[in-house]
């Protein structure tokens, strides 16, 4: 009976027809892949992306190249130089980081006492030539000023865990 | 004069209805690939090509533009010529079998007698240039390809070539459109629909297809005998195989499907020409083979080899002597 029954199923395919009755459901599923560079999918407030250096409100550059960040880099990405300022205040005088070095830990921002150096929502800086990817001051700088209204929001969601 | 009339106009008509075939041919080759790429992906739940046109339906075009705009690779090991000319093979064989199909009655391009055999010749010799490739490009992964395809190609062509008698019996002819005409009555998947089902099986096999495509195999073989081909070399093993879908799709649809037929001889149906009928056909086997696609993984070398011999083999066998039994038995073979 057990032979019987085996080879009826066999013969009639109906472990391959179950199969293909599947996949032809399937097509009529909504599709849960996005269209991408049309469609983005929700970044947390938590992102670690592209580094910026922020300013404060009076266009004052926050760093004040105390260089924590540079010394918790566990790629030794960062790169800082520094003297005081004719005012007398101390910032740098080269802020750069080698994007293809960075591993995108964070540590910087968390090492960072005043929320100068942070990444940002942006993921999408690829470029052509290796020499784009090695980031100075200003490049950082105009990130900033880019992204200044998403960063500010995002360190204010993220506030209330720290 | 007499050289116009007896040998100029009928060559230009000739080319003229070959542009006719191959043309729609090569168009319909180019949206299957946009096809496949649709179909598995929603049967994946992914959407599929969209960036490039609307749904992304200008990608074939991008994707030709591509291959052609790419340099062909000759390794320095490979037998040259025959390493050229294996991709031009396998297309060239893809598109001449055409020739035999009607389209419509009285659509087709040679009328011959042995439309049949023409077809089953044109679509073994397919292995020809596949075998060629493995060789040529002396690579062990492309030699392995093409070994594999040569056992397989031959051990699903007996089956089919014995599905194939079981046709001639019930028709009486090897004209493919005397047997798309017995078919008026009742399309020949009814009563003969277990070989329905293994000639379709076999063609998948014959087509290299998944999930027959242990020549290919990417994930054993890295591509087997394509491995060493790039750019319009590549793109012509690729329009070749999805020709020879097509044709095979073509050759069910009259073996089979009833051709040019409408499934009802009334009104609504009848109105439809036979070559809309025929391409209606032709689709929905071509849907089924990216249906059997992204459905089943890939068999292993001894399984395909046991289905093609232990099963296929004797049920064709068997079914044969059925069949010709019951006509004879019943006095219905065809005059």
């Amino acid at each position: 009976m057990a032979f019987i029954d085996r080879t009826a199923r066999s013969l009639l395919l109906t472990e391959l027809l179950s199969g293909m009755a599947l996949t032809f459901k399937a097509m009529f599923k909504p599709k849960v892949t996005l269209n991408y560079p049309y469609e983005k999918g929700p970044l947390s407030p938590r992102f670690r992306g592209e580094h910026a250096l922020r300013r404060y409100p009076n266009g004052e550059e926050r760093c004040i190249a105390c260089k924590l960040c540079e010394a918790i880099c566990p790629a030794q990405a960062i790169t800082i130089e520094a003297e005081p300022r004719e005012d007398g205040s101390r910032r740098t005088t080269r802020y750069d980081i080698d994007m293809t070095k960075c591993i995108y830990c964070g540590f910087c921002q968390e090492a960072c006492p005043v929320d100068a150096i942070v990444e940002g929502p942006n993921f999408e800086f690829a470029t052509e030539t290796r020499e784009e990817l090695y980031y100075n001051k200003q490049k950082l700088l105009e990130n900033g000023d880019r992204w200044e209204a998403q960063l500010a929001a995002n360190i204010a969601a993220d506030a209330p865990y720290r | 004069m007499d050289f116009w009339s007896v040998y100029a106009w009928p060559t230009i008509l000739i080319v003229l209805s070959i542009l006719a075939i191959v043309v729609p041919i090569i168009l319909s080759v180019a949206y299957l690939t946009l096809a496949e790429r649709k179909i598995m992906g929603a049967m994946q739940l992914r959407q599929g090509p969209m960036v490039v046109g609307p749904f992304g339906l200008l990608q074939p075009i991008a994707d030709g533009v591509k291959l052609m705009a790419k340099e062909t690779i000759v390794p320095s090991g490979a037998n040259r010529v025959v390493f050229i000319v294996a991709p031009m093979l396998t297309f060239f064989l893809a598109l001449v079998a055409w020739a035999v199909i009607p389209f419509d009655d009285g659509w087709v391009l040679a009328d011959i007698n042995v439309g049949i055999l023409y077809l089953f010749a044109i679509s073994s010799l397919g292995v020809y240039g596949i075998v060629m490739a493995g060789w040529a490009s002396n690579s062990r992964y492309a030699f392995l390809g093409g070994l594999r395809s040569a056992a397989q190609m031959v051990s699903y062509e007996v089956s089919i070539g014995f599905i194939i008698i079981t046709v001639l019996l019930c028709v009486g002819s090897l004209n493919l459109s005397d047997i798309v005409r017995a078919q008026e009555d009742l399309w020949f998947f009814i009563p003969l629909f277990p070989m329905f089902v293994i000639f379709f099986v076999s063609t998948v096999a014959e087509t290299n297809r998944l999930p027959f495509d242990l020549p290919e195999g990417e994930s054993e073989l890295a591509g087997g005998f394509m491995v060493e081909y790039s750019a319009m070399t590549y793109a012509l093993f690729f329009l070749g195989e999805y020709a020879n879908m097509i044709l095979m799709s073509g050759m069910t649809t009259v073996l089979f499907l009833g051709g040019w037929l409408p499934p009802f001889d009334f009104a609504p149906f009848t109105w439809i020409p036979g070559v809309v009928w025929f391409a209606l056909k032709v689709a929905a086997c071509l849907f089924v083979f990216i249906w059997i696609r992204a459905t089943f993984p890939r068999y292993r070398y001894d399984q395909l080899m046991r289905l093609g011999w232990k099963v296929f083999l004797p049920l064709s066998l068997l079914w044969i002597v059925v069949t010709a039994g019951a006509l004879i038995a019943f006095d219905w073979l065809p005059e």
